[in-house]
């Protein structure tokens, strides 16, 4: 498998491929790379400056880039037509118990599967790795019913607690990761009389932190953008998430383009601040396992 | 003898020592595996086979939900869209994705970290704020796609999301500005790792760059191509996002992704057992799919092991 266990960022190659670029100057590339992230920024700068105009200034032709005046009332106006206030709280509890769920369980089964050897563990991590390629959604029926039976239906369990019994993919990311770290290392541990327990504590942890960051950050970021879950276990308007509150939103006005903008600005802030706060676990993160942060 | 036994004795307990807590520790995946996936599996093949709303007992309905799905037309329709769709998703962010990471591999390019940055940024943002923002910009009025057409090409723009022709390609211009940066990470990390002595060798031989392309550096990357083809399947089938906040499935339809029709007969119409049926059924498509793209892919991915032996 093309596998890259380098975490850190390889910058000691030298890169030879690029002296035979042929036909495209520098200055081209440039320019496609310039166009490229003018396409990156441009719905960005088009929700903020929609974000800050008067309703008559959404519907003006041809559209004006810099609104005059500028509506700062928009984002107080947008946040207080719901309570997003409520909504941003139920996000933040939901992924912060699903981040610490997610992580410690994945490290503990990661461990399992990279630092013992018994009896199935090869077909069993095959099953983990092959859990990988069902798309979940399928299972939405069941899982439901299930959830429904045990009562947790509008509330945050159903969102929370199957985190608690590790992911595929960050148990496949940890134990790729565990592996790199010396065997020597748990010997001489067990030396000094360290329990299995100890050692992962101790040894693994600390060392491992750059997987645990990565898997800690793709799991904040699939839970806090989550849609099609708290869609199907929320119900009632006090229990809502961001991503359902902000579909319900949608759908309270006919044509509130300046509003929706404000609150999608907003909606925007969080993950973004998080990946700026964040960004070398998310960029060696996807690096290393070469299967980016998609996951059931 | 005896110190022998005893060795012997001890040497197997160390090792069931060593599988038991192997087996402790990888235990909350293999329960969570069982209640999670196991037993919805189960109840969803149990299901499929019975007709319930949800209020009273399931009633047994043999195979007769199964016959109803190949006469339906909006199911055949909604596999029509998520295939479709796929297809041209799915290479098209593979394009734009191996595109600008090959832009990017270059030493002359300054700032690769800030590149990198500014296209991985939109993949962090939630699918439901960026469904709003794309629907505002698709406006068929006052979008600023179309206002920006009518202002310099002086004709009025299409209906984009509202016209039965366009709605799929909207959503694929949509979906690869979202993800492509994502992708485009992972090639590059690729490209990174491939040796600069393969180049160098094949210069000598009086290779150009498309040669170079075609002999070394794509083939190196067949395997994230491949990784890239899965997901990317996986991912359509899993598309609900843009289907429930912009579209609703239409125009006339053309629009209704599986995951979408499903959640309209499981939790809008309340046909549970319909919409097991339905489930059932695509989970055995996309499991004959993955299996013939794992069949196809000895074809054209090319493993650097296979040749040196090692990895």
């Amino acid at each position: 498998m093309a596998i890259k266990l380098a975490i850190a960022t390889p910058k000691r190659k030298p890169r030879l491929f690029d002296k035979y670029l042929p036909h495209l100057s520098i200055a081209a590339i440039y320019a496609i790379l310039l166009l490229g992230a003018v396409m990156v920024f441009f719905p960005f700068a088009w929700t903020i400056s929609t974000s800050l105009k008067t309703e008559q200034q959404t519907l003006e032709y041809p559209p004006t880039w810099v609104p005059d005046p500028v509506q700062w009332e928009n984002y107080p106006d947008a946040l207080t037509a719901r309570p997003f206030g409520r909504y941003y709280v139920n996000t933040t509890i939901i992924t912060v118990l699903s981040v610490v769920g997610q992580v410690v369980s994945s490290a503990v089964v990661a461990y399992g599967f990279a630092r013992f050897r018994f009896p199935g563990r090869g077909v069993l991590f095959l099953i983990v790795l092959s859990t990988l390629m069902i798309p979940f959604h399928i299972l939405i029926i069941p899982r439901f019913i299930l959830f429904k039976y045990l009562g947790w239906l509008d509330t945050f369990l159903p969102l929370i607690v199957p985190n608690f019994f590790g992911g595929a993919f960050s148990i496949f990311l940890l134990r790729q990761y565990f592996l790199t770290i010396p065997l020597d290392l748990d010997e001489a541990a067990k030396m000094d009389g360290a329990s299995s327990f100890q050692i992962f504590l101790r040894i693994i942890l600390p060392l491992a932190r750059p997987a645990l960051g990565a898997v800690a950050v793709f799991e904040f970021m699939s839970t806090w953008n989550d849609f099609f879950g708290p869609l199907i276990y929320l119900s009632s308007d006090r229990n809502y998430t961001i991503s359902i509150g902000l579909a319900a939103f949608r759908n309270d006005y006919f044509t509130a383009w300046h509003l929706y903008m404000a609150a999608a600005a907003v909606a925007l802030l969080v993950p973004l601040v998080v990946f700026f706060l964040a960004q070398k676990y998310f960029i060696s993160g996807v690096a290393l396992t070469g299967s980016g942060g998609s996951k059931g | 003898m005896a110190a022998s036994r005893l060795q012997n004795h001890k040497v197997l307990s160390a090792r069931a020592r060593e599988a038991i807590n192997g087996y402790a520790f990888v235990s909350p995946w293999v329960l969570g595996f069982l209640i999670f996936v196991i037993g919805p599996m189960i109840g969803l093949i149990w299901l499929s086979f019975h007709r319930w709303d949800l209020i009273g007992d399931p009633r047994p309905v043999g195979w007769r939900n199964f016959e109803r799905l190949f006469r339906d037309r909006l199911f055949l329709k909604s596999m029509e869209v998520t295939i479709i769709y796929g297809l041209g998703r799915v290479p098209l962010g593979i394009f734009v994705a191996l595109g600008t990471a090959l832009l990017l591999n270059n030493r002359r390019i300054k700032f690769i970290g800030i590149w990198r940055t500014i296209y991985y940024m939109p993949v962090v943002l939630p699918p439901v704020a960026i469904s709003l923002v794309w629907m505002w910009i698709y406006n068929p009025r006052y979008g600023i796609l179309n206002t920006m057409i009518q202002q310099f090409l002086g004709v009025p723009g299409p209906r984009w999301l509202d016209d039965a022709a366009l709605v799929l390609p909207s959503l694929m211009v949509m979906a690869v500005w979202a993800a492509a940066g994502r992708n485009m990470i992972i090639y590059l990390s690729g490209l990174q790792g491939i040796s600069g002595e393969l180049y160098e060798a094949s210069a000598i031989d009086g290779a150009g760059y498309w040669r170079q392309f075609w002999r070394i550096t794509l083939p190196l990357l067949t395997p994230v191509i491949f990784f890239n083809l899965i997901t990317g399947m996986i991912d359509t089938f899993k598309l609900f996002t843009q289907a429930y906040v912009m579209t609703e499935g239409g125009p006339r339809n053309q629009s209704l992704f599986f995951t979408y029709y499903l959640f309209q007969k499981g939790f809008a119409q309340y046909q549970m057992g319909y919409a097991s049926a339905m489930a059932v059924v695509v989970f055995i498509i996309i499991m004959g799919l993955t299996l013939l793209v794992f069949r196809w892919s000895k074809a054209w991915v090319f493993y650097e092991g296979e040749l040196t032996g090692d990895s």
